[in-house]
């Protein structure tokens, strides 16, 4: 299983990724310079959290300008996977790759705290296989643009293609809980073939050890496993 | 030549920092105030032969890094000194 981790300047959850992928396969993932155009060949690529370019402009937009997303773009246009969490799935965006944008949390609070994810039963991807359907996960969102906004007709496109994976959803510690204001609760999205996956919440911020949950890791060990 | 770049939320995007700004100026008083929204403003000088020219490259910058079309609009102003 060989992972590249992107990093760009003010990324800050690449290392926290590397940690809880590490974890999983035993094996280190490499850390990619965003200069770095050339890249060798890996299973998943994983575009992390953090704020690249000190959210300049938008938040994803000049990362997804650089070098090394355009070498990424190529691995995903070849069905090679990809998965971007908060920033990454900001940058995912950015480059067209996945439908929609992220706007200003509807409470236009920064918010940092677990929710609770439900994995949309009619998903057709690949990376998510060895979840059960409905399978909820709770894992921690840290945010200030995470409210997903798309055109209607890129929204119908993603419920027909069943291209969401995940939803918001009550939980007894939270209540009814949409934390952003994003359309129809979504808190991740597939490309049409289902290996590019973007999701607000943090997998590697959930991987026991201290942390509150141990979900991140369950998902992340079902993407890895679904990789493979 | 100066160029100044106006990017605009299209109409039906939600604002949240527009909507907060409005309940702020309807508490100072000015209930009059409706539909606030706010955008940015760019402005770079671009070496080019004339303004259509010119205008033709800041429409290609917008496209391709500077406006997000999904949710915004952008206009071009472009102050021709000749």
């Amino acid at each position: 299983m060989r992972v590249a981790i992107l990093v760009f300047p003010g990324s800050n959850c690449d290392r926290d990724m590397m940690v809880a992928v590490e974890k999983i396969t035993g094996r280190r993932p490499a850390l990619v310079w965003h200069k770095d155009s050339q890249m060798d060949p890996v299973d998943l690529i994983i575009l992390p959290g953090g704020f690249s370019f000190g959210d300049y402009l938008r938040c994803g937009a000049l990362a997804a300008r650089t070098p090394v997303v355009e070498a990424m773009l190529d691995h995903a246009s070849r069905g090679g996977a990809v998965l971007g969490v908060c920033n990454g799935f900001q940058i995912l965006l950015e480059t067209g790759l996945l439908p929609g944008t992220l706007i200003r949390n509807e409470r236009l609070k920064f918010v940092c705290r677990s929710v609770n994810l439900q994995l949309q039963p009619d998903h057709g991807s690949p990376l998510l296989s060895t979840l059960d359907p409905g399978h909820s996960l709770t894992i921690p969102i840290a945010h200030n643009e995470g409210n997903y906004f798309a055109q209607e007709d890129d929204l119908e496109m993603l419920k027909q293609n069943g291209q969401i994976a995940f939803k918001y959803t009550a939980s007894p510690a939270f209540g009814p809980d949409n934390p952003n204001g994003a359309t129809d609760d979504i808190a991740g999205i597939l490309s049409s073939n289902g290996r590019v996956l973007g999701m607000m919440p943090h997998p590697e911020r959930a991987i026991g050890n201290g942390h509150p949950s141990s979900d991140g890791k369950l998902l992340l060990r079902a993407i890895l496993q679904g990789v493979a | 030549m100066e160029v100044k770049i106006n990017i605009s939320l299209k109409q039906g995007v939600l604002d949240p920092q527009g909507r907060a700004v409005e309940s702020a100026l309807i508490s100072l008083g000015y209930s009059e105030a409706n539909n606030v929204r706010i955008g940015k403003q760019i402005t770079l000088e671009i070496e080019a032969e004339d303004a259509s020219r010119a205008q033709q490259r800041a429409a290609r910058m917008c496209e391709t890094l500077l406006a997000n079309t999904v949710i915004e609009d952008y206009s071009i102003e472009v102050a021709d000194p000749t």
